[in-house]
């Protein structure tokens, strides 16, 4: 087969748009950071997940360690059961602690695990027993005017 | 006067009788080409050669635009963000919305009126000087020697095409906000990599340039082949691919990002 100066212009576009493809799941997306196939699955309840959404971030000492994969409304318990995939690189004691915070002030939700002391860790589809749940701005005020009163009346 | 009346009302009928007819045969045609296509893909060659005039002969146009698109896009967003204190999220505002958005529809639509018109002027006038037609009388199928492999050209153009556009907008914006205004280098990397999702976005976005690249290149072979065979036909249909493929762009872009972002934060 003849080979012409048009081949080899048609190869070098078709390599650099696979680069571009590649730069773009490796360098802009975070492919290489969190691979999936090499995860286990928690659950936890909280008793308000607040602006938590699907796919937030799972940290433990900032670093990001997994994602929420569910959030589900229980009707037994009436609370959230948020799902969490974390990387199977990083396990946590079973009395580990689950909080949603919120990163920076107008950030997004994310939650923190704060490990704990105990020997087992927690496996594939165990669930966490200590959970805080997320902020609501309401309930914070209510509770500071509830204190204020009390404070008042002591006086 | 009733007669004026009757005849725009028959007038508005008859452009709608007509436009649903050439639907259907742009549908036959398309069904047609995919059927014919067997023979243009064992020939590779002859998509090669189109893949360099219509993938090659943009990447100039594409490059140039993604790279003016994204400082665009960086210098209004670092504007907006720094009013919050939040200039580091200029990284993610400028990778998602290019990787989800404007990458692919910018590129497509820089697509469909640098290749998808030469494309139709080229069918067209094959068709208006009986080039299409000799074919046919030495029984050389005119759709799969000469429309099949223009479209699967296109179609394996757009997908690179548009992922390039997208990493042009990122480095654009990169270097208006990182080396020109100053934003942390390191903060505008890793809050677009922990923003940026490869199943979510990435992947998504092909999927997009992947339908436009099948739309874009559909219409435009399809109104080359149409075309009445005269000069003022042929401008027509280039025109009408232009016009036609950027609102089918544009619509079906809409449609594509109600299924695959709806229930992602």
């Amino acid at each position: 087969m003849q080979r012409t100066t048009m081949d080899l212009w048609v190869g070098l576009f078709v390599v650099t748009g696979i680069i571009a493809l590649m730069i773009l799941s490796l360098k802009v997306g975070n492919l290489n950071v969190y691979n999936p196939s090499h995860s286990y699955v928690i659950t936890g309840n909280f008793e308000n997940i607040g602006g938590l959404k699907v796919r937030a971030p799972v940290k433990g000492a900032g670093v990001v360690v997994g994602r929420v994969t569910d959030i589900q409304f229980s009707t037994q318990t009436y609370d959230a059961i948020v799902t969490m995939s974390l990387d199977s690189r990083f396990t946590f004691p079973k009395d580990t602690f689950a909080s949603i915070l919120t990163s920076g002030l107008l950030g997004e939700q994310y939650i923190g695990l704060a490990a704990g002391g105990d020997d087992v860790m927690l496996k594939d589809g165990d669930k966490v027993m200590k959970t805080n749940s997320a902020m609501v701005l309401e309930e914070l005020i209510g509770r500071f005017l509830f204190d204020k009163a009390a404070k008042d009346d002591s006086l | 006067m009733p007669n004026r009346i009757v005849s725009s009302i028959q007038n508005i009928g008859h452009r709608v009788i007509e436009s649903v007819w050439r639907l259907g045969v742009a549908s036959r045609f398309f069904i047609l080409v995919l059927l014919k296509s067997g023979t243009s893909l064992r020939r590779f060659n002859l998509v090669i050669r189109e893949l360099y005039f219509t993938g090659v002969l943009s990447l100039i146009i594409i490059v140039v635009s993604g790279l003016f698109v994204g400082m665009v896009l960086g210098l209004q967003g670092y504007e907006t963000l720094q009013k919050y204190g939040s200039e580091s999220a200029v990284g993610t505002l400028v990778a998602l919305s290019l990787v989800r958005e404007l990458g692919p529809v910018v590129a497509a639509l820089l697509f469909a009126s640098r290749a998808g018109s030469a494309i139709t002027a080229e069918i067209g006038l094959m068709k208006a000087t009986e080039q299409l037609a000799a074919m046919g009388m030495m029984a050389v199928d005119p759709i799969a020697r000469v429309v099949a492999p223009r479209f699967w050209a296109g179609v394996i153009s757009m997908p690179f095409l548009a992922a390039i556009f997208s990493v042009m907008g990122v480095f654009g914006g990169y270097l208006v906000t990182v080396v020109f205004i100053g934003v942390d280098e390191g903060s505008f990397w890793s809050q677009m990599q922990s923003a940026v999702d490869f199943r979510f976005d990435i992947l998504n976005g092909f999927i997009k340039s992947c339908f436009f690249g099948v739309a874009v290149t559909a219409i435009a072979v399809f109104e080359g082949y149409d075309a009445p065979p005269t000069a003022e036909g042929v401008s027509g249909a280039t025109t009408r691919t232009v016009v036609t493929s950027s609102l089918v762009i544009l619509g079906l872009d809409f449609i594509l990002t109600a299924f695959m972002f709806r229930g992602v934060s």
